[in-house]
């Protein structure tokens, strides 16, 4: 058996052109046999021989076949992958739950190294008595644990003039789905002596950017999380390690890593991050300032430009995720005709507030061209807006919080690309 | 300390059992004023947190050469993709508005806090309190908000008056986007007619996966770097235009002194790591520590990619992408011991 049948083809275009010749030679109709299939009649390496043993992996990583499933980065988008973003591959990822290792990271002064040890909670500011805390005082408080969404206030922010990037992992990828655990802030706030007279925080990170954001006190006694693990396991580094905040719902800056101090005050700092950046600017000039809630909002992720039908005609699965920061997810309908008739998508499992939700049209596709669009509903009655009807509101400068419905053009050969229509 | 805390020792001290009041722990310990003093540094708009100092325009122009024109540009217009501070007046209504200090930043707290605790990039925290608000102030003239003899303190920070500090209203998209809300959207017949607009194909500038070009290309254009005795001086001067590019964080020749980057004296064939008195990045002393030496090659593969050479250095520098660059460098400080 030559190495090859295990090889994955090199590169999206191999591949969209195999899929695309399948397709032709597949047709519609059942598939048929033109002979035995070798893969069953003759006896395999794999069914003969011997794999790995349990030592050879202590800790996993997907299996080599999937090695085009990670995240990516646009390098004309910043300065410097320092200070930068890159995308969650959700083109390739179905369920609800992120994998650490492939979700979205944002950085403003890179990645840091922080020891459980080293790592110190000040927890100042209006409170009775300022306290520290070490990374084991946090872990003998109650915990809770909850799935939320993280999606970065600027996701989808490069098509707010049209139609740029040609993947849903580029376009809505700037987001990740976990399951933390961890202390609710409420909590802490209340072992120092909060009494109710501060009504901010103000939420600080240890690497050099010390990025810090001010939360409205209702909020961070609401469902603020001081979090130190995701899926069940030590966060990434990339994501904070060892503890960070949840915000549910509210952009992704506010959840701020490598927490090292929560400060009580009376009024927002107006750092840095909550005047010049994360404020949407409007058609007029004026700007939108604490626009904290992320709207409700939806993508096809196949399939997309990066994931391209690669069958022809018959049984097609559309699916995709759809997230509201107000709370749980409804109902999502998908259109194949760019929004001239809708039909309602099934919810793998029924919305969660601030999580992600997985929908699943499950449709005969008869290959002729579809303008693919997803359409959510949150449970405030909130419907995701056509990007027509968010520019008309907003103009084209906001750079954040674009959650416009999202087209793709899939085309007869099953490939996919970001358009956008009338 | 609380007074639960308190209540507790002292019923410790009778012999009591103190009971669990809700909420309370007992988990941590009081922070200490110093320790408080050395994380507390945000500075509001008020001027709350802001500390006693001054600085002026001049030495803010100075100190903008040396420690943030390398991505911020000489007169804060930004270099490449990094953030311009300068410039931008009434361009928020435009079709791509330019969003610096003085064209939006509404409150000038945020410039001193900002420059104080997380610039410059990759050295945060190492400028002083006079030095900030230097700068601040060369940031203000930078953008005509004040004259060149200003000084700025703590005693006129709130007399500074942002161009636009009205500009902002808060998040007002539940009244202004109500029409969001809707009980029963379009089923059927929502539109006459379905036109494609736009493709993102057409603009094309979706990352490639793949990139087994272009990297390789360079490295098989091998220079034929044979040793000769005396500098070439056509290759010096190249060198001292590249060394422009440098000169924001590194000084070189009589009296040179360590800036945001080491002094660069007789760097060539010296260990690395040896300047006296320069803060090295903890990656670099434990490169320096394993004996790295700044051989022309050595200095070659550092300027050719910095941070992929000598992963965490704190040389916030792209990189010198030519290999005549990286020679003519190479040349000209060889001429500097």
């Amino acid at each position: 058996m030559s190495e090859s049948q295990f090889r994955k083809p090199t590169s999206r275009r191999a591949f969209l052109g195999g899929s695309a010749a399948a397709a032709v030679a597949v047709g519609a109709g059942a598939a048929r046999a033109a002979g035995p299939d070798p893969l069953i009649t003759e006896v395999q390496d794999w069914a003969a021989g011997l794999g790995e043993g349990v030592d050879a992996t202590p800790y996993g990583l997907p299996i080599r076949f999937e090695d085009d499933v990670i995240r990516r980065n646009v390098e004309w988008l910043t300065a410097d992958t320092i200070s930068s973003i890159n995308f969650t591959p959700i083109h390739a990822l179905d369920g609800t739950i992120t994998p650490q290792g492939c979700a979205f990271e944002r950085h403003h002064s890179g990645a840091i190294e922080l020891r459980k040890e080293d790592y110190r909670l000040m927890i100042n500011g209006m409170v009775e008595t300022p306290l520290i805390f070490t990374y084991e005082d946090l872990t003998r408080f109650p915990r809770e644990n909850h799935v939320y969404f993280c999606e970065c206030a600027a996701n989808s922010g490069m098509e707010w003039a049209g139609a740029q990037l040609n993947g849903a992992q580029f376009t809505h990828g700037m987001i990740h789905n976990m399951e933390y655990t961890g202390v609710p802030l409420r909590t802490i706030l209340e072992e120092a002596g909060y009494n109710g007279e501060g009504k901010w925080v103000y939420v600080e990170g240890a690497d050099a950017s010390s990025n810090g954001r001010s939360i409205p006190m209702e909020k961070a006694l609401d469902d603020v999380l001081v979090a130190f693990k995701a899926n069940g396991e030590a966060l990434r580094k990339e994501h904070g390690y060892p503890v960070r905040l949840v915000v549910p719902g509210w952009e992704g800056n506010l959840w701020i890593k490598w927490l090292r101090r929560v400060e009580v005050t009376d009024a927002p700092v107006e750092s840095r991050e909550e005047t010049s950046k994360y404020t949407d600017t409007l058609a007029d000039g004026t700007s939108r300032k604490w626009t904290w809630e992320m709207d409700a909002k939806s993508v096809v992720t196949s399939p997309s430009p990066q994931s391209p039908i690669p069958h022809g005609p018959g049984p097609l699965v559309i699916t995709g995720l759809a997230w509201s920061g107000r709370g749980a997810i409804t109902r999502v309908d998908v259109s194949k005709d760019g929004g001239r008739t809708w039909e309602t998508a099934r919810l793998a499992r029924a919305g969660e507030a601030r999580a992600l939700t997985r929908f699943y049209l499950d449709t005969e596709w008869d290959g002729s061209e579809m303008l693919l669009q997803s359409r959510a509903m949150d449970e405030t009655g909130y419907v995701q807006p056509s990007k027509a009807a968010l520019r008309e509101v907003r103009g084209e400068n906001s750079i954040y919080h674009n959650n416009g419905i999202q087209t793709w053009w899939v085309r007869e050969s099953g490939e996919a690309e970001n358009v956008e229509v009338s | 300390m609380s007074r639960y805390r308190e209540w507790v020792v002292l019923g410790l001290c009778l012999g009591l059992a103190g009971p669990a009041m809700a909420g309370q722990y007992d988990l941590g310990r009081p922070a200490l004023p110093e320790e408080i003093a050395a994380w507390d540094l945000d500075v509001h708009p008020d001027g709350t947190g802001l500390p006693a100092g001054q600085g002026s325009v001049k030495d803010g122009e100075r100190l903008f050469s040396a420690r943030c024109a390398a991505c911020h540009g000489e007169f804060a217009e930004g270099v490449g993709n990094w953030p311009e501070l300068a410039g931008g007046e009434d361009t928020l209504a435009d079709k791509d508005p330019v969003k610096t200090v003085g064209s939006y930043w509404p409150y000038l707290s945020t410039v001193w806090d900002y420059v104080h605790r997380s610039m410059p990039f990759g050295d945060a925290q190492s400028l002083s309190d006079d030095e900030v608000y230097a700068i601040t102030a060369y940031i203000l003239y930078s953008n005509y908000l004040v004259e060149e003899d200003f000084v700025l303190s703590q005693e006129n920070f709130l007399e500074v008056a942002m161009p636009n500090a009205d500009g902002f209203i808060v998040d007002d998209r539940e009244e202004a986007e109500s029409h969001f809300w809707q009980d029963a959207p379009c089923m059927e017949d929502c539109k006459d007619s379905v036109e494609i607009t736009m493709r993102a194909r057409v603009l094309d500038v979706t990352p490639e996966d793949e990139g087994e070009d272009g990297a390789a290309e360079e490295a098989v254009e091998v220079a034929a770097t044979e040793e000769t005795a005396a500098p070439d001086p056509e290759l010096v001067a190249e060198g001292e235009k590249v060394f422009r590019k440098c000169k924001a964080c590194h000084q070189v020749g009589e009296g040179a002194k360590n800036r945001v980057g080491p002094h660069l004296n007789g760097v060539v064939g010296r260990a690395a790591g040896a300047v006296e008195g320069f803060r090295y990045s903890k990656p670099l002393e434990t490169a320096a520590a394993d004996g790295l030496v700044w051989t022309e090659d050595a200095l070659a593969a550092f300027l050719a990619d910095p941070r992929g050479f000598l992963k965490g250095t704190k040389m916030a520098f792209a990189g010198l992408k030519s290999e005549e660059d990286r020679a003519a460098i190479a040349a000209y400080l060889a001429t500097f011991e």
